[in-house]
């Protein structure tokens, strides 16, 4: 490795992807300066429990961090938190900041994620305690609102995972939650309708009103709370509305630096944006997958760890690295926890396996007899199975999967 | 305080000292290598797996059901085997000693 002491990384974005590139870049073997910005002023932490248990853990709980302080000083990761980047200079390798000040790069590493997408409802961007789902301030605003609602009516505006599990933990807080999804079921985007079949059944034996074909059009003031007007004349009223209806991916500051952009920042195996000193990872780009053979853009925690370590071995000059990863994912709603593995995007035969306890199978999806996916419910043994089947590129017997009479092993089916 | 100790798969052996927290954070936190705690300690990623030194493991006990289904079919699970991020500083014994699945 060349001698990086004088050089610089510059590293925008302090989330999952940012954070885990900085530390992996330290473990590599990154001599010079790391300098991480981010405009969340609140200091990194762990994206998914927003949703999930912290919504219901005790008023002020911390949020949990993606690495202790100690380690930032130790690692001497210098960490400039509530800064925006505005723009990048790639000729000069210069960035500017909204403190009015510029950093010089040697190499540049884009983490800049997304951003809430917020529809173009009229009334909702001046109607209260209308919230959407991303950072630590959202979270705690929605707790704030809702705690300070006389009554507990929710709703969520959006049936994907985000929308789901805020709906699940705010019925755990005693909410009155209804969901509106414009499609005719919830997490159409995302799974398959034996799926979303389950979660609407799930969400409604816990109390959650699931609305589907739901298009909103219209949020007004009322004495209390607000009303929401849907496009087919239905109107709900809500103390509180979350909005989860899906990202922009932020390409503001790539596009300043001219680089190629498609459905999010092309990267190559390496991580490499179109400009060679400027890297980018995590959720803002779109990547080549090696085992699904496609071009695909991700928004998971595994594929912004996965990439940042990809782009600190590249960063610190390692030739030949690529990434090579099995998307996993995970969600909690109720007592529920799904997990899942792979890409089922083409597939074209499920097999289901149900298990005897009540709530827990795997759906299993094949292209042909590729397995391509695992969907776990409650049951962690056929995710790790199948991340084993997955990456093995193993021919499965689909007839002995199905049979529950036969144990749960390996060899069963293979 | 207590004191846990992790032996890597290369043999290091990495003493450290915590009142609370997961085992895992306290890997993370200490630079273990082989502990990366991808999923936050959720049981979704198993990259947390330590062997339990035999003679701790009444003390510490046994895995919950999530976690043995995590487990059972990892490549390098034994009778010990353990997810350091469902392991808490506050319930396993002083002295602890721990090693790092491969
Ligand atoms: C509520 C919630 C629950 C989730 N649950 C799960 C889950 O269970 N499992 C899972 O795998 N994934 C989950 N995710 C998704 C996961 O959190 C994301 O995939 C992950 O955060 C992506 O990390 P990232 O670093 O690429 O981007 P982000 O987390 O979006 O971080 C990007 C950062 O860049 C900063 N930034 C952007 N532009 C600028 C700029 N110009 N100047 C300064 N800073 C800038 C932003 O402020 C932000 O902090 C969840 C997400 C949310 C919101
Ligand atoms: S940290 Fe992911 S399973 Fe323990």
């Amino acid at each position: 490795m060349q001698a990086t002491t004088d050089q610089t990384c510059v590293i925008i974005g302090a989330s999952h992807a940012g954070i885990n590139c900085a530390f992996a870049l330290r473990k590599e073997g990154w001599e010079g300066a790391i300098i991480i910005y981010d405009k969340d002023p609140e200091f990194p932490y762990h994206r998914p429990p927003l949703s999930k248990a912290y919504l219901t853990s005790e008023a002020g709980t911390e949020h949990s961090l993606l690495f202790p302080k100690e380690n930032y000083t130790e690692d001497n990761i210098q960490l400039k938190l509530g800064i925006s980047v505005l723009s990048i200079h790639a000729e000069k390798q210069i960035i500017t900041l909204s403190d009015g000040s510029e950093q010089r790069y040697h190499k540049l590493v884009l983490a800049t994620g997304a951003r809430p997408f917020i529809p173009p409802i009229e009334g909702i961007v001046t109607a209260k305690n209308v919230f959407p789902m991303r950072t630590a301030t959202d979270a705690n605003n929605i707790r704030q609102a809702f705690n300070a609602a006389p009554k507990k009516r929710v709703l969520i505006i959006g049936g994907g995972y985000i929308g789901l599990e805020t709906a699940a933990s705010l019925k755990k807080l005693g909410a009155e939650v209804s969901v509106l999804e414009r499609e005719s079921r919830v997490l159409a985007r995302v799974t398959t309708p034996e799926m979303s079949a389950f979660f609407t059944k799930l969400h409604e034996e816990n109390g959650v009103n699931i609305l589907t074909d739901k298009t909103v059009t219209k949020i007004t003031p009322l004495s209390e709370g607000n009303l929401v007007h849907c496009s087919d004349n239905s109107q709900y009223q809500a103390d509180v509305i979350v909005v989860g209806v899906g990202i922009t991916v932020n390409t503001k500051l790539a596009q300043s630096a001219n680089l190629i952009l498609e459905n999010g920042i092309k990267v190559s195996a390496s991580c490499q944006t179109s400009n060679p000193y400027i890297y980018a990872i995590g959720d803002c780009t779109f990547h080549y997958n090696m085992h699904y053979q496609t071009n695909i853009r991700l928004e998971s925690v595994q594929n912004a760890i996965d990439q940042a370590k990809v782009a600190a071995k590249a960063i610190c000059g390692q030739t030949e690295v690529i990434y090579d990863s099995i998307p996993w994912f995970w969600s909690d709603q109720f007592d529920i926890k799904l997990q899942i593995v792979g890409l089922s995007t083409d597939y074209n035969n499920l097999v289901i396996r149900n298990e005897e306890t009540e709530n827990s199978f795997s759906m299993w999806y094949f292209k042909d007899d590729e397995l391509l996916a695992v969907d776990a419910v409650n049951f962690a043994k056929a995710y790790m199975l199948g991340t084993r089947f997955i990456k093995a590129k193993q021919k499965v017997d689909k007839i002995k999967l199905a049979d529950t009479s036969i144990p749960f092993k390996p060899n069963s089916f293979i | 305080m207590k004191t846990i100790t992790f032996i890597t798969s290369e043999n290091d052996i990495i003493e450290t000292q915590a009142n609370s927290g997961s085992l895992m954070e306290l890997a993370v936190k200490n630079k273990v290598k082989g502990i990366d705690g991808d999923c936050g300690g959720v049981c979704s990623c198993a990259t947390c797996h330590v062997h339990v030194n035999q003679e701790f493991w009444n003390a510490v006990g046994g895995p919950s059901a999530l976690e043995s289904d995590m487990l059972e079919f990892d490549d390098n699970v034994s009778d010990y085997s353990r997810l350091s991020c469902q392991m808490q500083v506050s319930e396993v014994p002083d002295g602890l000693v721990l090693k790092v699945a491969k």
